[in-house]
Formats: C-alpha cells, structure tokens, sequence
C-alpha cells in the first residue's frame, strides 16, 4: 500500500478536495488506472499533466516506474526548465 | 568514487578544449541567419501596430502584384486547429494557441502580433508587399498589468476563457484562465506559532532571455510533399513536432537540421518562423529564409512572466520558520501558460518548511505570449520570498546566512512542494558562502551586502545517442539535442571516459532528425544528466562489443576479458596470456571480426537531481543617480559533478549575470496604446561586461545517485537568487526596502528621496 499525497488542487478537484489517498497500484500505470477507476478524471490528469514523486525521485512520462510497499507517493505539476 | 563505482575517473572532472570553439571564434560556425540555400526567398512578417484589435479582414491583392513577390500568406493558409494540449516543448502546449500565436487568425493581441508573411526575391520586394497588404482592424481596449488584467470590467482577450480551479465554474469570461493552490500542513496554526510575521507584496517585470542570436530559418517544401528546415533552435524534435502539429504533416516528411544556436535560455523552445517560411515555401515552389530583426525579436516573441508576489513568513524568536504563505500572479502574454506553477512550487523550497500554502494566477494581458526562461517562474516568486526571508532576519537580528542554514532543507527533508529530499547541497552552497573570502569583506558608507538561495528540480527525459567506432579507432557521438552550454564537450568527456580514450579522439555531433533517435529538446537542464546517461549507456555497449571482439581474437570467452584504460586485456591468468588489443587495433580489424562497431541507446531518464544555489553580492549605491554598482558577486552551485567545471562555472556566471540585469535595469515600456517603447538593446538595458566585477564560483558537488558519474543539471538554478540577492544589498547598503524590479536609477533615486522627505 502506498501513501498518495495531492499537493494541488488540480488533482484535489477530482477527489472533493481529499488530499491523501491509498493505493495498492505497484507500478504508475496501476497507479493512474486506480485513480481512474475512484476518481473518474484524476487518473487522466495523472497521465498527462502531472509527475509523480515516489519516494522522492520524480518520474514524468514514465508509466513504468515501480511503486515500492509503503512508498511516499507526490501528484506534482510537470516540470520544464529554459 | 562516482555513484556508479568508477573509482578514478580520468576525463570527467577536467576542462578539455571545447570541441565547437575554434569554429565559433573563426566565424566558420553557422548560425540560423547565416544559413543560404540556391534560390531562396527573402520571408519577412507583418505585424500588428495595435495591442488588441479585431482583424476584419486582410486584403493581400496588392502585395501579390508587386514584382519579385512569391507568396503571401496569412492564417488561411494554415489549418484551423481546435483546441488541443499536448506536452512538446518546455510545458503544456495549446496548439490552437500556438497556431494562434504564429499568426493571429481573428484578433491581434499584442503589438508585434504576426497578421501576414511574404516571401520576395528581395528584401525590398518584400518590404514593398507587407506595406502594400490592407488590413482593416478594430482597434479594441487593451490592457497590459497584470492586475488590471484581473479586475471586473477589464478588456477581455478571449470570449471562450473561463477561469479554472475556481468551483462553481464561472459562468463569465476572464483574463485570468487559472487559479490553482498548493497547500502542506496547517498554514494557519502554523503562523499562530511565529513570534514574528513579515508580510509584504513584490513586483516583477516581464524581461526578455535577451539572447544574441535572433529566430531564423530556412525552409524548402519539394514537390513530393518532403519538408527541410535548417534553424537555431532548441530542439529540432521540438520544432519538427510543432511544424507538424501546426501545419498538418506527417512528421515522417519533415527533416530539421540545426544549426548553431546564439543563446536560448528556455525562449527557443517555441516555433515562430519556422511554419511559416514551410507555407511560404509551399506556395512560391522556393527555398523561404526568415529571419527576425532585434525589434521584431522584442515584439514577437516571448519574453518571461512578470507578476506581483505576495508572501508572508512566520519564525519563532530563535529564526525557526514555522510558516509561509504566498499569492503569485503572473501575466502570461496573450495565451494562457504562464510559469506560475513551478513559481508556485519552487517559493519555499530552500526551506525545511512543513505548513506552506501558495495560491497562483496565470493571466493573459495583451503582451507576447510568454516563453520559458531559465527556471520558468521560479525567481519571480523567489524574489519575494527570499526578500521577505531577509527582513525576517533584520527583525530577529541574525546573519542572513546562519538564518538560511538553521533552516535549510537537506536530505530527509520534506520539500515545500512535497516529496522527501534525497542527496541535495543546500546546506553545502550556504557553507560555502561563508566559507569564501567575500563574506567578511568590509563595507563602506553606501555598500551593502545581499544573500539569497535558490533552487530548481531540473528534469531528465527521453534521449538518445549513437556511438560510432571508426576505422583508426577514434569515436563519433551523435546525440541530438542543440549545444547551448557546452554538451558536445560533457558527451565527449563521458564517452571517452567510458571507452578509455583521449577526449580528442571523440568527435560529437548534433545530427539532424533523421539521423539519430528522439531527444526531448535542450532544456531545463536536462541535457548533461539524461543526454549524457544515453551517451554513457551507448558507450557501454560499444565497450562490451569491443571485449566481444578480443574475446573472438583470442578464442576465449568474452566473460574472459576486461576492458582497461582503453584496452581488452585477459581477466586473469587463468584466462590466457595474450597482449592487450587496444581499441584501435580492434577497430582495425572491426571489419574480419563482425563488421563496424557502434551502439545506440534510446532512455527516459528519471531521477534528475535537484539543484540549489546561493549567491552573495555587494553593492554601492550612489545616491545622488540611484545608480547601483555590483562590487563583488559570489555564485555558489551544487553540480554533482562537474563534468567540464569550465561549463558549469560559465553557465553560474550566465545566470548570475542575468539575474542582476533583471533586477536593475530590464523591463518592457509601453505607451498609452500599448505599443512596446524601447525594442532594442539600446533602450532595453542588459549588463555588458563593463557593468560587472568579475563573477566568482564556488561549485559544490554533492552528487546525484541516480547518474552514472552524479551529475546534476546547473543552467537553471543561477537565474534564481539574484534579483533578491541584489535587493537584499540594496536595503543594506541605505537602508531601504525597494520590493519592485526593476531597481533602476530612476526608482532608487526615489526611494532615496523619499527616504530623505520622511526624515526631515
């Protein structure tokens, strides 16, 4: 099971303003199909608008990553740079 | 030791020449606008005089019928795009906005807005037809502030932007098209907790990347449909996607090949000329070169946000800051997508601060749609946070630095936007403030010394590079991301490294889009740690066909062999006694052992390390001119590893420079209409060398686990902390608070006589 932590109101706006969930989603993909499935909307949001900090280390377009037991799990904006 | 396991490294860590260097000082290199191909056309943009206005209509009849004109176009000739978001460049692109913003199709939103395009067989043809074509407008109400944006009964850009992340959803167009909120902990007990609250508002000004190089390109578009575009940019995937996307090619057809760029810092991530020279070309059957003037370069195309910042900290009596909130809007030009979301995350994020909340506004204003630069949104709200910080530390009385390091974030703290830190050097970049010569340095009457850290995420993403072994055994590095800050040589360096070999003896290449596989564009620091793993991975491969090879020569199992300082040698005794073959005798034979040797490796890099900085500044303020002088200015960065540590000490002082122009002099003047005053570098003041001291650099080098040799990217984070860093000295060196940027002689010559009305 893995800690969910919505920091920004773009994914809090689907969950009625909920900001930690649980999920027992091992992988990204798992994780956004799981939102999908509770949260119709967030899991897309999740998918194509935000990056995902598991245990700190930030993924972007990456579905594959693992989502280890017990994770510490961050919904973040994508991040770009100049 | 590097993070993985070399225990001695030979080429990364050192300054080699740089590969691209004597091209650039001989002026052999080329550069967008030296660029020429046999029958082109001349390609020049009309654009609004009106800062908003309705495009009635557009009459091209009499540009037509001037002799030598080829082509006119306007945005009829691109497709109508609905709206759509993808995530190409440096963030979410709306294609209809991008279309938009390439060629205005209803509306002109800004002054500079390209209306039409011509392609001559002369520059004067062409001038003749953009004044020859009639555009009948409706001058329209404008409006320019991003606050004045934001009030009812402001003049509205787009009847179809309603603002979101507000519920219910507004039944009534707005200038705003975002609200979003960051939030962690209790904000409000929080600050019941603080001894001490500082509250104030800040304002920046929108400010140019102000590189040299401006936007050009050609274009050919043959008769079978197959599309050539030759352009300085920061990614020809990123301009080979969006020429698509905009234009409705398949990106099988189209190629781009890149050429120099003269600087980018995040504002060439976007295609302005680059579709339209393809129309241009398509219609007049000719090869179509554009390039922009410097005006056209301020008028057209995108600078950075400006915004106000609203932030309030709270710290107990011994400096423990317990609290921080903030509001930021930002004005993102004529289309939605301003940098308020990193600004958001990015405001705190230096600190250990667990109850944080930030609210952001990103609103259109009839300026040119914004574009990246250097950690996009970060230093505005940095601006304001790490002012507001500094009189937190004036209040309690304590070193602004000993403030900053009893509150740093390290690793295990969880960052202000979130996730837990892993291996950081923000504590490291502070220490080395204080460990540097510069910070005991004495002050006389009108100095003043500033301080401010800063951070960014930096990212990673999808790469590729192919390592090629020739025949005489030297190597080729084929990569495809444009070298802005020095990549040739750090791909280099990481090659030879791993092969064992001379960094001269690796050539690197940036090749065209159908000569290597994908690369995400160059940008937000990306390219050293994920372009470089690629390279590293490819390198890798190369070696273990190498030993593959000897294994061969030798009729022993490849297992049975090692790779040494660039030569297969036998495992151990037990493996046979033979003598080492170098990578050239092994190349040499390359062709009786299997054929050519070369690897390619295509990844997407996670795990970017994030990256902090700290800089410290002196300054003399003359107050009779409100002239500022730099005296000293100190950058201290954590790279990792510094792979070429010449690179990273010129991409701080990059920055750093940067940042000081911004805050003393940089912004956009606009007149009572709306048109932009002062497009050029005369009258938009950047810093020139006689302007600066010396940049000093510390690079710290905590280095980031998740790269081969613990890289981290470093073009991003010395944007961040000047422009506070120079208010912070400021207001030490005559006692004022100036909290609007820029602080230009004129604004501090008047704080100064305010100061003085108020104490007689």
């Amino acid at each position: 099971m893995a800690r969910i932590v919505l920091t920004h109101s773009a994914c809090r706006q689907y969950t009625g303003g909920t900001a930690e969930l649980e999920s027992d989603a091992t992988s990204i993909r798992g994780l956004v199909r799981d939102l999908e499935a509770r949260f119709p909307g967030l899991g897309r949001q999740v998918e194509e608008s935000m990056a995902v900090a598991i245990d700190g280390v930030m993924h972007q377009d990456d579905l594959t990553a693992s989502i280890p037991e017990g994770a510490e799990v961050y919904l973040l904006p994508r991040i770009g740079g100049g | 030791m590097a993070p993985d396991g070399t225990p001695d490294l030979k080429v990364v860590g050192t300054r080699p020449i740089r590969p691209d260097g004597v091209d650039k000082v001989t002026g052999r290199a080329q550069f967008g606008a030296d660029f020429q191909l046999p029958g082109q056309l001349v390609g020049k943009v009309l654009r609004s005089p009106h800062a908003h206005a309705r495009i009635r209509s557009i009459d091209t009849s009499k540009a037509e019928a001037i002799p030598g004109v080829k082509a006119v176009m306007t945005a009829a000739d691109m497709p109508e795009i609905t709206s759509e978001e993808a995530f190409v460049g440096e963030g979410p692109a709306d294609f209809k906005d991008m279309s938009g913003n390439t060629m205005a199709r209803d509306k002109a939103l800004y002054d500079g807005h390209a209306v039409a395009a011509v392609a001559a067989t002369s520059a004067a043809a062409a001038d003749a037809a953009l004044a020859a074509i009639e555009v009948d407008y409706e001058v329209l109400p404008h409006v320019i502030d991003v606050e004045d944006a934001m009030v009812e009964g402001a003049p509205i850009l787009h009847d179809d932007m309603f603002t979101s992340g507000v519920d219910p959803k507004p039944a009534t167009p707005s200038n705003v098209a975002k609200r979003m909120v960051f939030e962690l902990g209790d904000v409000d007990a929080a600050f019941g907790k603080a001894d001490i609250v500082i509250e104030r508002k800040y304002k920046t000004a929108p400010v140019h990347q102000g590189y040299i190089e401006p936007h050009a390109c050609v274009a050919q578009y043959a008769a079978d449909g197959q599309v050539q575009i030759y352009c300085s940019s920061q990614g020809q995937f990123m301009v080979r996607a969006y020429v698509a996307k905009l234009l409705g090619i398949d990106i099988s057809e189209i190629r781009v090949t890149p050429l120099e760029i003269g600087g980018g810092f995040g504002g060439k991530t976007l295609v302005y000329l680059e579709p339209l020279a393809v129309v241009l070309s398509r219609k007049s059957g000719r090869p179509v070169k554009m390039a922009m003037t410097r005006e056209e370069v301020f008028r057209g195309s995108g600078p950075t946000s400006g915004g106000t910042v609203w932030v309030k900290v709270g710290a107990k009596r011994d400096g423990t800051i317990v609290a921080g909130d903030a509001v930021l809007k930002f004005q993102a030009g004529a289309y939605a997508g301003s940098p308020v979301g990193p600004g958001c995350m990015t405001a705190f994020a230096v600190y250990d601060l667990q109850d944080v909340r930030i609210t952001g506004y990103d609103v259109v204003t009839n300026r040119p749609k914004v574009a990246a630069y250097r950690a996009p949104g970060a230093p505005i709200s940095n601006f304001g946070v790490e002012s507001a910080v500094d009189e937190l530390a004036r209040e309690l009385g304590m070193d602004p630095v000993e403030l900053r390091l009893k509150n740093a974030a390290k690793k295990g703290t969880k960052a202000a936007y979130g996730p837990t830190f892993g291996d950081i050097g923000c504590v490291e970049t502070l220490e080395a403030v204080k460990d540097h010569p510069n910070y005991n340095v004495p002050l006389e009457p009108n100095q003043g010394r500033g301080v401010a850290a800063g951070f960014w995420f930096n990212i990673g993403g999808e790469s590729s590079a192919t390592v090629n072994i020739n025949e005489d055994g030297t190597a080729v590095v084929a990569t495809g991301n444009p070298d802005i800050g020095g990549s040739r040589a750090s791909m280099a360096m990481m090659a030879a490294e791993v092969l064992g070999i001379d960094v001269e003896r690796v050539r690197p290449i940036v090749a065209d889009t159908s000569s290597v596989g994908y690369c995400f564009l160059t940008g937000g620091s990306r390219v050293t740690f994920a372009t470089g793993m690629a390279v590293v991975e490819a390198s890798r491969s190369v070696v273990n066909e190498l030993k593959a090879r000897a294994a061969k020569t030798w009729d022993i199992p490849v297992d049975a062999v090692e790779w040494q300082d660039g030569k297969a040698v036998p495992a151990g005794s037990n493996a046979g006694d033979f003598e080492p073959l170098s990578l050239e005798d092994l190349a040499a034979k390359s062709g009786r052992t299997g054929g050519p040797i070369a690897a390619t490796s295509s990844l997407n890099a996670q795990g970017a390390g994030p990256g902090f900085g700290t800089h410290l500044v002196d300054v003399e303020v003359d107050r009779e001119t409100g002239h500022v002088k730099v005296l000293r200015y100190l950058a201290t960065q954590d790279a990792g590893r510094a792979i070429h540590p010449s690179y990273v000490e010129g991409q701080i002082q990059g920055g750093a420079v940067q940042g000081i122009g911004w805050a003393l002099n940089e912004e956009y003047i606009y007149d009572d209409r709306g048109r932009l005053d002062n497009p050029g570098f005369l009258d938009y003041r950047i810093p020139v060398a006689s302007d600066l001291p010396m940049i000093d650099t510390v690079v710290v080098e905590v280095p980031n686990p998740r790269h081969p040799y613990g890289a981290r990217g470093v073009g991003e984070v010395p944007i961040v902390p000047p422009m506070a860093a120079m208010a912070n000295a400021i207001q030490d060196a005559i006692g004022i608070r100036l909290t609007e940027l820029p602080m230009s002689p004129p604004k501090v010559r008047k704080a100064v006589d305010e100061q003085a009305a108020a104490e007689e």
